[in-house]
C-alpha cells in the first residue's frame, strides 16, 4: 500500500464503519462525516498546488477513488474530488460541501449521491455550471437505502459557469465509477474467498468445491480486468478522452453485476440480508454500472470511434488507448 | 489479492523494433491468404522462421553469447504482438523460441546450452514438448512412456506421446518421461529428455484435426537409444521444470490474439458495407482487447521484475482464450442477423475456420478447468 492511500484508507476504516454508512442511507445527517473528510485535505488532491492542492494526477489518486468504493463511503468524494480540481483550474471559488456531477443536460437523470450533496457540477452541453442542489429540486427515487436523487429543472441553470472539457463531464464520471467498481469488486472479491475457506458444508468448507472455485476464479480475473481497466483510463490525467473512458467503464460496468452476483452467490442467504456488509457494496456496483453510460452507451461511443478508422484493431488500440 | 499486477507501460521502443518487424511480416504475408493467417500461431512456414532468425528475431531474450538478442521481456512482447496480430505463420519456431529454448538455458547444461540455443535462435532447430499421452492429458503426472537408463550411462525410450503439436515437422522433442517408479508414484520420478527426432526407433504419425489441418501427431518410442546426455535439468525434478516452462507458455501476448485477423476482417466488412448497427459489439469485442493488452503488459512487467507471475499468467490466459472464443460467436451472430448482405468467401471461410478451432484455445498449455484451478489456490481456496 503506497504513502498515500495508507493514511486515507486508515482514515475511512475509521470514519466510515459500516453502521455510519447504513446510518447516512437510513436519513442521519452526513455532515460530521464529510467535515471530517474536508478536514483530512484530500479533497484538493487533484487541485493544482499554485491553486493548494496537492497537485497529484488522476492515476495517483485511482488507489483512493478505488478506497472510497470499496469501502461504500456514502458520499461524493472522487466526484467532489474532481470539481474541485475543474473549479480551481477555472479560477472559480471552490464551494465547502460535497459535489456531485451531472453528466446529462436533460432534466430527470439519476444521480449518485445526489441526497447527500450540496452542490452540483451540470454539463449543459455547451458549458458547466456549478449550483446549489437545491435548485435543482433533487427527488429521492424511492429505492431503498438508495442515496441517488433525480435533478429535475425547467428553464436554464442558473449559477457559476466554467469551461467545458472537450468531452464534457460524462468521460471523467465515467473512469471515476470504474474506479468505485474496482475498488468494490476487490473487496467482493477478498470477502467471497474469505468466506468460502470459512464457511463449512457437506464436511468440508465450501471453497473445497470444485464448482464454486471456478466462478470465483472468474471473480479474480473480473477484479483484475477492471483494476487495470480503471488504471488505464485514469493514465492519461484529468481531460480523459471518450475512447478511454470507454474502454475503462463498458469494462467496469460489464463486470459490476457478475461480481455483485457471484458475491451473493457464494454467500448464500446471510448475503442477502440487511445486517451483512455485503450489500453495502453489491447496492453500489449495480447503482454505478449504470451511472453515467453503462457499458452498452460505452460500446457504441467506441464502436462508433473504431469504425471511423482503418486502421488494424491492435494498431488502432496502440494509438487510441496507449499504455 | 495479486496486488502486483497493476497497470505498466511498454517501454519507448528506442531499437525501432516494431518498424523493423513490421517490414519484415510485410515482405514474407502480402500474398497469405486471410485464412491462413487466421492459422496465426499454427501457421507453419519454415522458411518465414528462418528469415526472423537471420534478422535478430528469435531467441529475443536469451543471452548474446548463446545467439540470443539479449533483450527484455517487454521487447519480446513487441515482437510477438507484431506477430501475431499480422497473422504470421510463427508455428515452425514457436516452442523452440518459447519454451525449449529458455528450458535449456535455465535447466540445461553449458554443452546442452552450447549444442541448441545457437540452432533454435537461428531457426535451424525446431523443438515440440512430449507432455499429453493417451492415458495422461491434463493430468500429467500420470505419464507412463518410460526413459531407463543403459549400461552405458545412457537412456532407452518406450512408451507413445499424442497431441504433440508439430511433431512431424520438429527436429527435437523435450518429452517428459518417468525414469523411475510407476505411473502410481505421480510427479515423483519424471525427468525431461531431449530425443533426436531422427533415431531410429521413433515414429510419428500426424493427427487430422477439424478443420482438416495436421498440426498435432502421436510418436511412438520403441527402444529409442539416446545418449547420457539427453537429460534435461535434474533427473526426477521433470515435474518442478514443466511447471515453470508452463509460466512461460501462459503468460504472453498469444493468448489474447488468436482471433485477431477475425475481428480485423469482420471490422473492414462492416466498413465496406457502410454497416454502423454493429458499433456496440465492435465497442465490446476493442474494449475487452484493450484490457487484455494492459492485462497482459502487467504479466510481462512480472516477468521483468524477475517474478514468476503463475497465477496471474493463468488469469490472462483463461481471460485473453474466453475472449478469442467469444468473438468467432459473436462475429457468426453479427453477420448471419444480416441475411441480405453479402460476405466474401474469404471472410467466410476465415470465420468457420477460426470457429471449428477455437475449442482449442482453452485447451493447449492448460485447460480452463486447470487454470481456474490454479487461480483458485493462488486465492487461498483449497
Amino acid at each position: 500500500m503506497n504513502e498515500l492511500l495508507e493514511p486515507f484508507d486508515r482514515m475511512l476504516e475509521a470514519l466510515v464503519t459500516p453502521a455510519a454508512v447504513r446510518a447516512v442511507e437510513g436519513g442521519a445527517s452526513a455532515v460530521a462525516m464529510w467535515r471530517e473528510l474536508a478536514a483530512s485535505g484530500f479533497l484538493d488532491a487533484l487541485v493544482d498546488e499554485q491553486h493548494g492542492g496537492a497537485g497529484l494526477s488522476l492515476a495517483d489518486v485511482q488507489p483512493l477513488i478505488a478506497a472510497v468504493g470499496a469501502r461504500a463511503v456514502p458520499l461524493p468524494v472522487g466526484e467532489t474530488m474532481v470539481a474541485r480540481a475543474l473549479l480551481a483550474r477555472a479560477g472559480v471559488p471552490i464551494p465547502q460541501g460535497p459535489i456531485v456531477l451531472a453528466t446529462s443536460a436533460v432534466s430527470g437523470q439519476i444521480v449518485p449521491c445526489a441526497q447527500v450533496a450540496e452542490h452540483v457540477l451540470v454539463d449543459t452541453g455547451s458549458g458547466l455550471v456549478l449550483t446549489g442542489i437545491g435548485d435543482l429540486s433533487p427527488v429521492a427515487t424511492g429505492v431503498y437505502h438508495a442515496l441517488a436523487a433525480r435533478l429535475v429543472w425547467t428553464g436554464p441553470i442558473v449559477g457559476l459557469a466554467l469551461p467545458r472539457p472537450a468531452k464534457g463531464l460524462r468521460p471523467i464520471a465515467a473512469v471515476l465509477r470504474a474506479a468505485l467498481i474496482s475498488g468494490a469488486a476487490a473487496r467482493l472479491t477478498d470477502m467471497a474467498a474469505r468466506y468460502a475457506n470459512e464457511r463449512v458444508q457437506f464436511g468440508k468448507p465450501i471453497g473445497r468445491q470444485q464448482a464454486l472455485q471456478q466462478s470465483l476464479a472468474v471473480m479474480a480475473e473480473d477484479m483484475i480486468a477492471v483494476r487495470i481497466a480503471s488504471q488505464l483510463g485514469c493514465a492519461g490525467g484529468l481531460d480523459v478522452g471518450a475512447t478511454v473512458a470507454a474502454v475503462a467503464k463498458s469494462t467496469a460496468s460489464a463486470i459490476a453485476a457478475r461480481v455483485a452476483n457471484t458475491a451473493h452467490a457464494v454467500h448464500g442467504a446471510i448475503g442477502i440480508s440487511e445486517e451483512y456488509d455485503l450489500q453495502l457494496l453489491t447496492r453500489r456496483m449495480h447503482e454505478w454500472r449504470a451511472a453515467d453510460g453503462s457499458e452498452g452507451y460505452w460500446n457504441t461511443v467506441l464502436g462508433g470511434a473504431r469504425l471511423a478508422d482503418a486502421a488494424g484493431t491492435v494498431d488502432w488500440v496502440r494509438a487510441q488507448v496507449p499504455v | 489479492m495479486f496486488d502486483t499486477l497493476t497497470l505498466a507501460s511498454l517501454p519507448a521502443d528506442d531499437a525501432g523494433l516494431r518498424t523493423s518487424i513490421r517490414a519484415l511480416i510485410a515482405r514474407h504475408i502480402a500474398a497469405v491468404p486471410l485464412e491462413r493467417r487466421a492459422r496465426s500461431w499454427q501457421g507453419f512456414d519454415a522458411g518465414f522462421s528462418r528469415a526472423l532468425g537471420e534478422a535478430g528475431f528469435l531467441g529475443l531474450t536469451l543471452p548474446t553469447a548463446y545467439g540470443g538478442g539479449g533483450r527484455g521481456a517487454f521487447e519480446r512482447f513487441v515482437v510477438v504482438e507484431e506477430l501475431l496480430s499480422a497473422g504470421a505463420p510463427v508455428a515452425a519456431h514457436w516452442i523452440a523460441d518459447r519454451q525449449s529454448a529458455p528450458l535449456i538455458l535455465n535447466f540445461g547444461t553449458e554443452e546442452q546450452r552450447q549444442t541448441y540455443i545457437p540452432r533454435i535462435c537461428r531457426g535451424e532447430a525446431l523443438f515440440c514438448i512430449g507432455m499429453s499421452e493417451p492415458g495422461s492429458g491434463s493430468d500429467l503426472a500420470s505419464v507412463r512412456t518410460r526413459a531407463d537408463r543403459t549400461a552405458d550411462g545412457g537412456w532407452v525410450v518406450n512408451g507413445q506421446k499424442i497431441w504433440t503439436t508439430n511433431a512431424m515437422h520438429s527436429d527435437y522433442m523435450i518429452a517428459l518421461l518417468r525414469t523411475s517408479g510407476t505411473a502410481a508414484d505421480r510427479n515423483a520420478g519424471l525427468s525431461q529428455l531431449i530425443i533426436d527426432l531422427k533415431a531410429p526407433g521413433v515414429s510419428v504419425r500426424p493427427i487430422v484435426d477439424l478443420t482438416g489441418d495436421a498440426h498435432f501427431a502421436e510418436v511412438f518410442f520403441e527402444n529409442v537409444q539416446l545418449g547420457a546426455d539427453a537429460l534435461i535439468g535434474i533427473e526426477g525434478q521433470g515435474w518442478a521444470q514443466v511447471v515453470a516452462e508452463l509460466a512461460f507458455e501462459r503468460s504472453g501476448p498469444e493468448r489474447i490474439y488468436s482471433s485477431v485477423v477475425l475481428l480485423d476482417a469482420w471490422v473492414r466488412h462492416l466498413q465496406e458495407v457502410g454497416r454502423s448497427d454493429a458499433a456496440p459489439l465492435v465497442g465490446r469485442l476493442t474494449a475487452e482487447l484493450a484490457t487484455l493488452r494492459a492485462m497482459s503488459i502487467a504479466c510481462t512487467a512480472r516477468l521483468v521484475a524477475g517474478d514468476s507471475p503463475v497465477v496471474e499468467a493463468s488469469i490472462v490466459k483463461d481471460r485473453g482464450t474466453t475472449f478469442e472464443q467469444d468473438l468467432p460467436e459473436a462475429i457468426a451472430d453479427d453477420l448471419a442477423a444480416h441475411p441480405d448482405e453479402a460476405i466474401s468467401d474469404t471472410l467466410y471461410r476465415t470465420l468457420l475456420y477460426v470457429t471449428h478451432i477455437a475449442p482449442s484455445f482453452s485447451l493447449r498449455g492448460g485447460t480452463r478447468e486447470i487454470l481456474r484451478g490454479i487461480i483458485a489456490r493462488g486465492m487461498g481456496l483449497r
